[in-house]
């Protein structure tokens, strides 16, 4: 005991010793480089990467795909992945570090006003040159400050095997009006069937995201396309009735009391949906994992309807497409280091591996023209979707003002759902409206 | 030898000092620089003055935070140093198991804040779900009193002890004598055992305040400041203002919130720094 | 004096008392045998049954993905060095500082006791900054802002201590020809060996327990200790991986609990003497 306490003492001496001594560099030693293997792009001389990774799902096929890049390049690549809720405070941290991250992600225009003092302008570079759709880049006045790196899409998932045991197929459900029948039809024999219309639609933070966020793109949507805009400071909520009545629809015809979702978290309702509980399930293809495998379901069981609210032209409604993911190469880091990170960005677009890696890994659709064909579910049934001459909704939750905002339609959402009055929807009306204002004028005072 | 050892100044205290320079005097005089600039790193800093403290004073979620931290430091303090002052005057009145209910009450100071706070997060959801009433993500009251409850439990055990230490040092003669002049218990707990225990009492109390004003990590991993920063305690106020507000001005706002906090604690424990001396006088 | 009985529903109330008390970790332990779809807001309070038992699989999983061990090895080098630089350098410290009257001697007692009181917030980016450029960011050499930070209470527990240490000792053993390092560890570190237990445990507690320091400091590139583990079983759409992470609690928790009820008797003492002191 004695001895090793002395041990340990000399030891930590040592190390303060060493430390203080020289300020050795901890530089992480490159791995050897590859033997002449045929490097994808010349790696820049001397520059390395170092990615802060926003998706905690992804993080091991990033580590992979990262590995993989350095064995055959040499470039020394890390990804870091910020624990969840924490990427802003993280990359926060780390921006003021010596060795800062050169590949970061934004949300969308709003999280880009953050960041744009440090993002690189991609114009001209060579993924741009790869990209499907001018949509997918980020920018602010002739720079190109962010490229979308994965294309999602969420709607309803549905459970088709319940769905014919109620006697119906994915076929009866082209509107908002045959949703409703079916869901209500669902309620009033959910006695005799075991199962509810839809899993519940928790509002606690794990889950409340598909309705204050998700669900809430679809009036901004429809009154975007109805004006003629992409976005604006002040909505009007021209569309609020028809949100109004697809929440109802929700919360009325779930496996629990509407006064009950507060207290509901997304595992739960992700839990009733695998255990046959609910015919549909609100949420998008980043789902597909965590519904389809051993124990759980088949391709066969499931498929993705779009959210009909009752808007405008529903027989063309697609699934709500797009994207809050955007890569953005800092500025700031040495030269070296951003021309590895833009090769490194391009290799994984545009490289077989990468593209694999990207599609079959990870699960991603991304909006580059050597894409690989994913294998998820709900990926292949939007291609087809589009294909077929249906138009996906657009993500227009980047132009909401603030996570503020989103927290403030969530709670009167919740209020509401505990007792459905006018008063109370009223209250939902004021946070989505004025709310709106008020956080855009605070954005820019 | 006074002077043989003052030539051994270099072996004996400058790794202490150095380290101490580098860990704590030249962080702290630089925060104290920087909460009088705007400032993204420390190379950049540009001398505004004390426009920092002026807009710190005016941001609501600072004051906000804290009042609820003077709400729960309050509540918090009394109910630990009650809780634990009753359970230390059981546990030191032979009751069986003696040792068992010291080592339980005392285990969960050993566990971190964070790993608590994820441990109550589950419970008290669960609890509230039952019940049928909002998770702590929105339920501003829960998360107060989860906290509350939380810091207790952890707390409660190691105020415990050094009560017990402190009970154990009172003669048990001044006892025997009390209850022979015919005092009853409770005569005897005010008038014998309480001011007898006075310096573990102000020891605790400053513990207990100071942890209470300090508190972060359970704090960050129990409700993390939910719903929209009602349960946001002035450590982890100061935290997202560095961390989780971008633009060049919070930098400098979060560090002049920082020096608030310190001089607030500052306050704290000189007045309980007073209060010892004065009880060392008396005695 | 002869005890009067207490009476025994003190026993059974403290008992009840008892049982509440370990209840949250015998919660966790039974959630961490269940299966993922099995552990929900609403269900945590009940055992695991047929059904729902996963057996070990969710500890299996805890150990493998996320590096558990590689950060149970940080946390624990992290710990076992910094205390034990804590120790050394502050008990010389303090024996010095106490010793030779001088102004440094008192000036340094003073910074030690303000910067006990000094919130870390207050120093929180500073610090990180300070870390990052002197390259103090590895798991290697976070000892040294360790002990600059929890410098101050050691070195004023120390102080306290050695006061009580009678100067003929010392100055018996300088006549018989002992330079101050052979008096220091010879004479002065056995007399001090209980306060050296009290503030291995108390700083032990912290840096163990740490999350923001080691957050803001460390490379997290590289590095990351357990209390920061803890917070990657989250996933970017609100969902959590329940089960591992109930399972990587468990596996943090058992251990300092069987260190507890080893060490049982030093740390409560040693919380005693930290306390009066403190």
């Amino acid at each position: 005991m004695k001895k090793a306490l002395a041990i340990l003492l000399a030891l930590a001496l040592a190390l303060s010793l060493a430390a203080c001594g020289g300020g050795a560099s901890s530089t992480p030693a490159a791995s050897t480089p590859a033997d002449g293997g045929s490097a994808p792009a010349a790696p820049a001389e001397g520059g390395k990467v170092y990615y802060l990774n926003f998706k905690p799902e992804q993080d091991p096929q990033w580590q992979a795909l990262a590995k993989s890049y350095t064995e055959q390049t040499g470039v020394p690549v890390t990804v870091v992945t910020a624990a969840s809720g924490q990427y802003e405070t993280t990359l926060m941290a780390e921006m003021g570090k010596t060795d800062a991250p050169t590949l970061f992600q934004v949300n969308g225009p709003v999280g880009l006003a953050n960041w744009k003092d440090y993002c690189y302008d991609l114009t001209g570079s060579q993924i741009m040159g790869d990209l499907t759709n001018e949509s997918f880049a980020l920018k602010e006045g002739d720079a190109t400050l962010g490229v979308a790196y994965v294309v999602e899409s969420y709607g309803l998932i549905t459970n088709k095997t319940l769905l014919d045991k109620a006697g119906y197929t994915i076929d009866d459900i082209k509107s908002f009006a045959d949703l409703k029948k079916v869901a209500e039809d669902i309620t009033a024999r959910s006695g005799e069937l075991g199962f509810a219309a839809f899993s519940s639609a928790g509002m606690d933070g794990s889950s409340d995201w598909r309705f204050k966020t998700h669900l809430a793109n679809l009036p901004i949507y429809f009154e975007y396309k109805a004006d003629g805009i992409g976005s604006t400071d002040a909505i009007k909520g021209t569309y609020l009735d028809q949100y109004r009545a697809i929440w109802d629809l929700y919360i009325n015809n779930s496996t629990c009391k509407p006064a009950e979702l507060s207290a509901k978290t997304g595992d739960d309702s992700r839990n009733e949906f695998l255990a046959g509980e609910a015919v549909f399930f609100q949420n998008g293809s980043w789902e597909y994992g965590n519904l389809v495998g051993e124990g759980k379901f088949t391709d066969d069981d499931l498929a993705m309807i779009p959210i009909y609210i009752g808007g405008e032209n529903e027989a063309t409604q697609g699934l709500c497409t797009g994207t809050e993911n955007y890569w953005c190469v800092n500025k700031e880091a040495d030269p070296a280091d951003i021309q590895a990170t833009l090769d490194f960005i391009y290799w994984c677009v545009s490289s077989e591996e990468g593209t694999a890696a990207m599609a079959n890994e990870m699960g991603f659709v991304i909006p580059f023209k050597n894409a690989v064909e994913s294998p998820n579910l709900f990926v292949k049934q939007d291609v087809a979707m589009t294909a077929a001459g249906l138009i996906p909704v657009s993500w227009n939750f980047p132009t909401m003002p603030s996570e503020e905002w989103k927290n403030g339609v969530g709670s009167a959402l919740t209020v509401y759902a505990a007792d459905q009055t006018d008063a109370n929807w009223d209250a939902v009306v004021t946070a989505f409206v004025d709310g709106w204002a008020s956080e855009y004028a605070m954005l820019q005072g | 030898m006074e002077k043989t050892l003052k030539r051994y100044f270099p072996l004996f205290v400058l790794p202490t000092l150095a380290a101490f320079i580098i860990g704590f005097i030249l962080p702290f005089g630089e925060g104290l620089y920087l909460s009088l600039c705007r400032f993204t790193t420390v190379g950049n800093a540009k001398f505004t003055g004390f426009s920092n403290f002026i807009a710190a004073f005016g941001d609501e979620s600072f004051a906000h935070s804290f009042w609820f931290t003077v709400s729960f430091a309050v509540v918090n303090t009394v109910l630990i140093n009650v809780a634990a002052f009753a359970v230390a005057l059981l546990l030191t009145r032979g009751i069986k198991g003696t040792n068992l209910f010291r080592t339980v009450f005392f285990m969960p100071n050993l566990i971190g804040g964070i790993v608590l706070g994820y441990i109550w997060n589950i419970l008290i959801n669960c609890l509230l779900s039952i019940v049928e009433q909002p998770l702590l993500q929105l339920n501003t009251t829960a998360g107060y009193w989860g906290m509350i409850v939380l810091t207790a439990w952890q707390q409660v055990g190691y105020m415990m002890i050094i009560y017990i230490a402190g009970l154990q040092n009172v003669s048990p003669d001044l006892i025997e004598a009390a209850q022979i002049d015919g005092a009853s218990s409770w005569k005897t707990l005010f008038s014998v055992k309480i001011p007898m225990v006075m310096p573990s009492i102000t020891i605790c109390l400053f513990l207990t305040i100071t942890n209470s004003f300090k508190l972060f990590d359970q704090n960050l991993a129990l409700t993390g400041g939910e719903p929209n920063h009602a349960t946001e305690m002035l450590a982890l106020n100061i935290y997202n203002t560095f961390y989780a507000r971008s633009g060049p001005q919070w930098k400098g706002i979060g560090q002049a919130k920082a020096v608030v906090f310190f001089v607030v604690v500052v306050i704290i424990s000189l007045i309980q720094l007073g209060a010892t001396r004065s009880k060392e006088v008396q005695q | 004096m002869a005890k009067k009985k207490v009476s025994p529903v003190w026993t059974v109330l403290l008992g009840i008392l008892a049982v509440l008390y370990v209840y949250p970790v015998i919660m966790i332990l039974f959630n961490s045998l269940k299966k993922e779809t099995a552990i929900s807001t609403s269900t945590a309070f009940q055992l695991p049954n047929a059904a729902s038992f996963n057996g070990l699989s969710n500890y299996l999983d805890a150990l493998g993905a996320k590096g558990f061990l590689q950060s149970f090895g940080y946390s624990l080098f992290i710990t076992l060095s910094s205390v034990a630089l804590i120790l050394l350098c502050c008990s010389m410290c303090a024996w010095y500082i106490t010793r030779v009257h001088s102004g440094v001697s008192r000036l340094m007692y003073l910074l030690c006791v303000f910067s006990m009181v000094v919130p870390f917030q207050m120093v929180m980016f500073t610090l990180s900054q300070t870390a990052d450029q002197l390259k103090l960011n590895t798991p290697w050499n976070i000892c040294i802002i360790y002990l600059g930070f929890g410098a101050g209470l050691a070195v004023f527990m120390f102080s306290g201590f050695v006061k009580g240490i009678p100067l003929e000792i010392e100055e018996a053993a300088m006549i018989d020809g002992c330079n101050p390092v052979q008096i220091f560890f010879r004479i002065v570190v056995p007399i001090l060996k209980p306060t050296m237990i009290s503030v291995a445990i108390l700083q032990a507690m912290w840096v163990w327990n740490d999350y923001l320091l080691p957050t803001l400091v460390l490379d997290i590139k590289k590095y990351r200790t357990i209390p920061m583990l803890i917070q990657y079983f989250r996933g970017s759409y609100g969902r959590v991986e329940m089960g591992p992470m109930m399972a990587c609690i468990m596996l943090t928790v058992l251990p300092i609990i069987v260190f507890y009820l080893a060490c049982q008797k030093y740390i409560i003492e040693g919380v005693v003497a930290g306390a009066v002191k403190g």
